[in-house]
């Protein structure tokens, strides 16, 4: 999937701007603040109805605007599409392609597969267990649509079961509960199966990746960790009643799984260096942009954002191998130009470099 | 907005306070009827008056009635071997519209939704349970006609559970209902299907 043409009107700290991009890769230079992120974040923003930074629709309007439109010309194969979000005051957020608008958002999600790498990620290995399964979850749902339905439906039955725990104050209807703990058992039990079996798909295209960009002996897993592992939803959920009723939120449960990212057996969120965190994140965004493409039949845009600081230059060195060789379309920021440009010089592919400033984006010849 | 009667403005705010009516519908409500003739609003209210003041919940199965069992629960044609569990007294009607159903009702009031501080002790389930117990009772079939939402699920995953030990067989209706759309809007050909066409809880 190719990107052409990128027009911006009233996004973050764009007034208007009209690029064309390269269908390999695109280097985009200045200085921190000056819009390189903003500009991948509205790539962002058409593949996923949403921006990667800002969850509130109403920050991302330039400073004293009213509304915003982002709009998109794609190419899938000999396919044409033009992709346009347009945020209008007390009009609700509008997503077309080709002109007609989607009654719901989520029928947009995963047609335009876009994958993001930014500092952030690092997070994936050093922060709680929610960050990593929302990571695996929206990376199984982009495959399986019906993983995200049972999903939502084990969610809001968590929901309504925590609710009742806080009820009754303490003694809830027992029969309730184990109604609750029956209809949960069933999307339970497809998420646990699913994630166990995307695994099995992901991990060896993750330690490819790892081991490529590292030259590493030692083998990067994920280890999979969930309280499915020795017993049926069923039988947690009535060993811990008790623990339930005291602390009024349900404590078994799919909710409560973990992924442990492991270099050979060492668990990376207590031993890893930064390097090794930050290449493994690296690896794991390779491996989401691997997968989707293998699902889709085609390769989904990369977004490399800032991702130079902190590797070392064998690493950034394999990286660009990667770029040259292995990769679809390519948006890559860099607030060094002086390096990018160092970097460039031995890339022979189809390379184009701008300079964004202040909300402006200039193509150097 | 400015009524220059405080009359019209309190006649407007009160009929504004109904659900669907905004205040423009409402003063055109209020202006027609002080247009039309005293009787028009006198018998309006009269029968507001009434409505509210004697109108009943079954004793038995909790559709409203005029007196203290419904019509349904008092009919002598009724089939008093099957009782239609209902969320509220529309589905009683949209079922009744049918005509393919002529057994009992019994109006839960409601779904189990904890998030909406609804619990089971909330709905009326105990009632049920007591009416299947009693003495006097001849019902072999429950028919569980929740919506087919999370919370209609667990109303009728609850029930089946509750009366479970009464022997009673046990069945839902078929799913022809459009997903997610209440038993009110499902057209009456469709709704008198899936009542004919019920399966075996399970
Ligand atoms: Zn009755």
């Amino acid at each position: 999937m190719i990107l052409r043409r990128l027009s911006l009107i009233n996004y973050r700290n764009y007034e208007s701007a009209e690029v064309e991009f390269s269908p390999r890769i695109n280097v985009l230079v200045g200085a921190n603040g000056s819009g390189k992120t903003n500009l991948l974040d509205a790539v962002y923003y058409l593949s996923f109805t949403r921006s990667s930074r800002q969850p509130l629709d109403s920050l991302n309007v330039r400073h004293g605007q009213d509304h915003f439109s982002i709009r998109g010309d794609f190419e899938i194969r000999d396919r044409r599409d033009t992709v346009t979000v347009v945020l209008q005051p007390g009009a609700r957020k509008s997503v077309r392609v080709n002109g007609s608008e989607y009654s719901r958002l989520s029928d947009h999600i995963g047609k335009y597969p876009v994958v993001l790498a930014d500092p952030d990620d690092v997070d994936l290995i050093r922060e709680g267990g929610e960050i990593r399964r929302r990571f695996f979850d929206i990376l199984i749902s982009q495959v399986d649509a019906i993983y995200l339905e049972n999903l939502m439906r084990y969610n809001n039955l968590l929901k309504q079961r925590n609710s009742l725990l806080r009820l009754a104050g303490g003694r809830p209807d027992t029969l309730a509960l184990e109604s609750y703990d029956g209809l949960m058992a069933a999307p339970a039990a497809y998420i646990y199966q699913q994630r166990k079996a995307f695994l099995g798909r992901f991990i060896p295209v993750f330690d490819r990746y790892f081991r490529f960009l590292v030259d590493e002996h030692e083998t990067a897993s994920v280890e999979y960790v969930s309280g499915l592992d020795e017993m049926t939803l069923e039988e947690g959920m009535q060993r811990n009643r008790e623990r339930d009723l005291v602390l009024q939120r349900t404590n078994f449960g799919v909710h409560r799984d973990d992924f442990r990212f492991l270099l050979g057996t060492s668990e990376m969120k207590k031993f890893g260096s930064q390097g090794q965190r930050k290449t493994m994140v690296i690896a794991m965004r390779l491996a989401q942009w691997d997968l989707i493409g293998a699902d889709k039949g085609f390769r989904p845009i990369l977004l490399l954002d800032d991702i130079f600081d902190k590797l070392d230059d064998h690493r950034i060195a394999k990286l660009l191998e990667l770029m040259r060789n292995a990769f679809g379309q390519l948006f890559v920021t860099d607030a060094r130009p002086d390096r990018t440009a160092g970097l460039l010089r031995n890339v022979n592919a189809d390379v184009s470099v701008y300079t964004v400033s202040q909300g402006t984006i200039t193509l150097q010849q | 907005m400015d009524f220059s009667s405080r009359l019209i403005e309190e006649a407007v705010n009160q009929i504004a306070r109904l659900p669907g009516i905004g205040k423009k519908t409402a003063l055109r409500l209020v202006l027609h009827l002080v247009r039309e003739k005293e009787e028009l609003t006198l018998q309006l209210t009269e029968a507001l008056n009434r409505l509210r003041t004697q109108i009943r919940f079954c004793k038995t199965c909790h559709n409203i009635s005029d007196d203290e069992e419904c019509a349904i629960c008092r009919g002598p044609k009724r089939d008093r071997n099957v009782i239609c569990v209902v969320e509220d007294v529309r589905d009683v009607m949209a079922i009744e519209n049918t005509a393919q159903y002529n057994g009992l009702y019994h109006v839960l009031g409601g779904v189990i939704s904890p998030v909406n501080g609804i619990g089971p002790a909330d709905l009326n389930i105990e009632s049920l349970v007591a009416r299947l117990q009693s003495g006097q009772s001849t019902v072999n079939e429950v028919i569980l006609a929740l919506s087919p939402t999370l919370e209609g699920d667990t109303t009728a995953f609850y029930v089946h559970k509750r009366i479970q030990p009464t022997n009673v067989r046990v069945s839902v209706i078929a799913r022809g209902v459009p997903v997610g759309g209440d038993l009110e809007y499902a057209d009456e050909i469709t709704l008198g299907r899936s009542i004919l066409s019920r399966t075996q809880f399970s």
